[in-house]
């Protein structure tokens, strides 16, 4: 098929594992605006998705990539656009589109420092409150973070996986360190492939209602022109699509949106444990900062001190039941990331006197090394 | 006749689900919607195949009341969801209908960048000089010293000449019209939904109640006599002097022309990606 999937061992960076991951889940449409450090992402899909008869656009701005790749999905292809921080934020109004109207599509946010233009080239971890509550009002939203380059194709595919099953935008948050890290991954055969599928109209167009409840609450998604003529609007709306502003009308529909993400939960919160059996301190990590964790919780072991790491690879819906595990077992628990303290916030509201929660950050522009994570749970 | 041209619009109209529309008596929103699918129905083009497409605002809510595959996106960016719907299934005839605050101030560069890429598609610019949904504040099209509701003591603003952006943008194929002269419209959205190329029609509307209403321009009747007055042909217009064209309405084909096609260039650029594979 195409140059690279023939191989199976590849010296990779994380954005371009998100493109074959992308490849791979059936991404055939990609809008995308200039912007460091996802540019590798927009870059190597202008040269592959013209391969395989896919259609690659450079837009006039994140805005407007947003609105394309909306497009292009109710057209029924699988889309997605990749950007950072500044171009996120412009994204945020047709992303509430794409929850209100559930259409499914992936984007990729490759942070950087900010806030504003901040520090293009130097990794953060600041945009995952954006991720979550970025649009406004009430919705639901799913939010994924790669750690490594293998997770970056991975996780690029269940980001569509979940997408399409939900109809859901899914937001996948890379940052600089594991977008430009080279590594060796083993990309799996397509045939070994777990890819998902919107679900199509079987009715006749006459009996198509468009935004009908069912028990998985997401309704079978008609791609235009294929003879099921529908409304799609971002005003809420009528399970026939049309606006309504009858309070009878609008808590059943928001209500759905939330309940169709509750239900999927089993399968769309994601995390791994490293050490976590026995562990004793654990340290919660997410991102490129997992990867430091994942070398402290080691080198503490060798020391003898039983140290466990969660990372989270679904940070919303927030991994509640995986967290609160931790929270139980552990009698401290760290939370280091480079930010604020954006996701040590999630982890005390569900701490519920649970243990000792610490955080730990940077907000300089600079990684957090395993040596520092290190420092923290001897401190502890 | 004009009961049978009627009947047609009948044909396409959504009637057991949305009406009454949200437009007030006498606006010229019903006009267009009219003179469009006249356009279509002429054109033969099926039901399934066409795609309209809107922005926010009064103009926003016209795709509600048709039976096509419609979509109702957000403020000024009708364009960039009609370029991904026309990119990922080249097959649909993909119309959007925009307001002059629509698709000039907020949308206006997603307006600009969609001329000069010069996809398939067809812009409808409803221009009536206000934003009428929100109560009447001025646009980007409000004329110099007349009243709005954030322009209380006149506004200060220059004008956009719409179809003239479009050309200058690059759009293939520009006209525009007025809600006055309706058989013109009807072939105008005709001719521009048939170019092969970005096509925009503006259509210079009346909206009595935001805009006439506090420039004590009367009734829509009389807001529609005011646009037929001031309506000059475009082959009328060209004799004239710059001067006298002031305040006027050039109505008429305004950019006809021949320019590389977005869709057809990108074909030969899934050719040229193949060939690079298989050497």
């Amino acid at each position: 098929m195409t140059i690279s999937r023939s191989k199976k061992r590849c010296l990779l960076q994380g954005n371009e594992a998100i493109v074959e991951g992308a490849l791979a889940a059936g991404c055939r449409f990609f809008a995308g605006y200039p912007i460091t450090p996802a540019s590798e992402i927009s870059e190597i899909l202008s040269v592959r998705l013209p391969q395989i008869d896919g259609t690659f656009i450079q837009m006039e701005d994140e805005i407007a990539s947003m609105g394309a790749i909306i497009g292009a999905s109710l057209a029924g292809v699988k889309s997605m656009t990749a950007t950072s921080g500044p171009g996120f934020s412009l994204m945020q109004e047709n992303l509430g589109f794409a929850c209100i109207a559930e259409v499914p599509c992936v984007v990729v946010n490759v942070m950087r420092g900010g806030p504003s233009t901040g520090l293009p080239t130097n990794p953060a971890q600041g945009d995952v409150m954006q991720a979550r509550w970025g649009t406004h009002g009430d919705h639901p939203i799913v939010v994924l973070c790669v750690s490594t380059v293998g997770e970056c194709f991975d996780v690029t595919i269940q980001a569509f996986n979940i997408s399409e099953k939900y109809r859901v935008p899914v937001i996948i948050l890379s940052d600089e360190v594991v977008a430009h890290t080279r590594e060796t991954v083993t990309l799996p055969s397509p045939d070994s492939l777990k890819i998902v599928d919107r679900i199509l109209p079987s009715m006749p167009s006459e009996w198509y209602i468009p935004y009908a409840d069912n028990s998985r609450g997401v309704p079978a998604m008609a791609a235009f022109g294929e003879g099921y003529r529908y409304h799609v609007t971002g005003l809420v709306h009528d399970v026939r699509g049309f606006p309504t502003g009858r309070p009878d009308e609008i808590e059943p529909f928001i209500s759905r949106l939330f309940r169709k993400i509750t239900q999927g939960l089993s399968e769309i919160q994601m995390t791994k444990s490293v050490k976590m059996d026995d562990a004793e301190i654990a340290v919660i990590a997410y991102g490129s900062v997992a990867r430091s964790a994942r070398r402290a919780v080691i080198e503490a072991r060798e020391q003898g001190i039983k140290a466990g790491m969660l990372q989270l690879i679904t940070l919303f819906p927030f991994p509640r039941p995986a967290v609160e595990s931790v929270l139980r077992q552990c009698r401290a628990v760290l939370v280091p990331e480079m930010n604020i303290g954006q996701m040590s916030r999630e982890v005390k509201r569900v701490n519920q006197a649970f243990t000792r929660v610490e955080k730990y950050n940077r907000i300089d522009g600079q990684f957090i090394t395993p040596d520092e994570i290190y420092r923290q749970i001897m401190k502890i | 006749m004009p009961k049978q041209v009627t009947k047609l619009i009948h044909k396409y109209l959504r009637h057991d689900k949305k009406f009454p529309h949200v437009w007030c008596p006498g606006c010229g929103n019903g006009i267009v919607l009219g003179a469009l699918i006249r356009a279509i129905d002429r054109l033969g083009l099926e039901k399934d195949e066409v795609v309209l497409a809107s922005g926010i605002g009064c103009s926003g809510r016209m795709p509600v009341y048709v039976d096509f595959n419609t979509l109702h996106t957000t403020h000024g960016r009708a364009l960039t969801f009609a370029a991904g719907i026309k990119l990922a299934k080249p097959s649909l005839t993909v119309i959007t209908v925009m307001g002059d605050g629509d698709a000039t101030a907020i949308g206006g560069n997603h307006f600009i960048h969609a001329a000069r890429r010069n996809l398939n598609l067809t812009a409808i610019i409803i221009n009536n000089q206000i934003y009428g949904m929100t109560g009447g504040q001025y646009s980007p099209t409000t004329p110099y010293g007349y009243y709005a509701t954030t322009s209380t003591y006149g506004n200060i603003e220059q004008t956009f000449s719409i179809a003239e952006l479009a050309v200058t943008a690059g759009a293939a194929f520009v006209a525009r019209s007025t809600v006055y002269h309706v058989q013109l419209l009807d072939n105008l959205f005709k001719e521009a939904i048939q170019k092969q190329g970005f096509s925009v029609v503006e259509v210079v509307s009346n909206c009595h109640i935001q805009f006439g209403r506090r420039n004590k321009m009367g009734d829509p009747v009389t807001m529609m006599e005011w646009l037929r007055d001031r309506a000059v042909t475009i082959e009328k217009a060209r004799e004239m002097s710059p001067g006298s064209l002031e305040d006027r309405i050039t109505i008429g084909v305004l950019a006809d022309e021949e320019k590389p096609i977005y869709i057809e260039e990108y074909q030969k650029i899934r050719e040229k990606a193949k060939s690079h594979v298989k050497g």
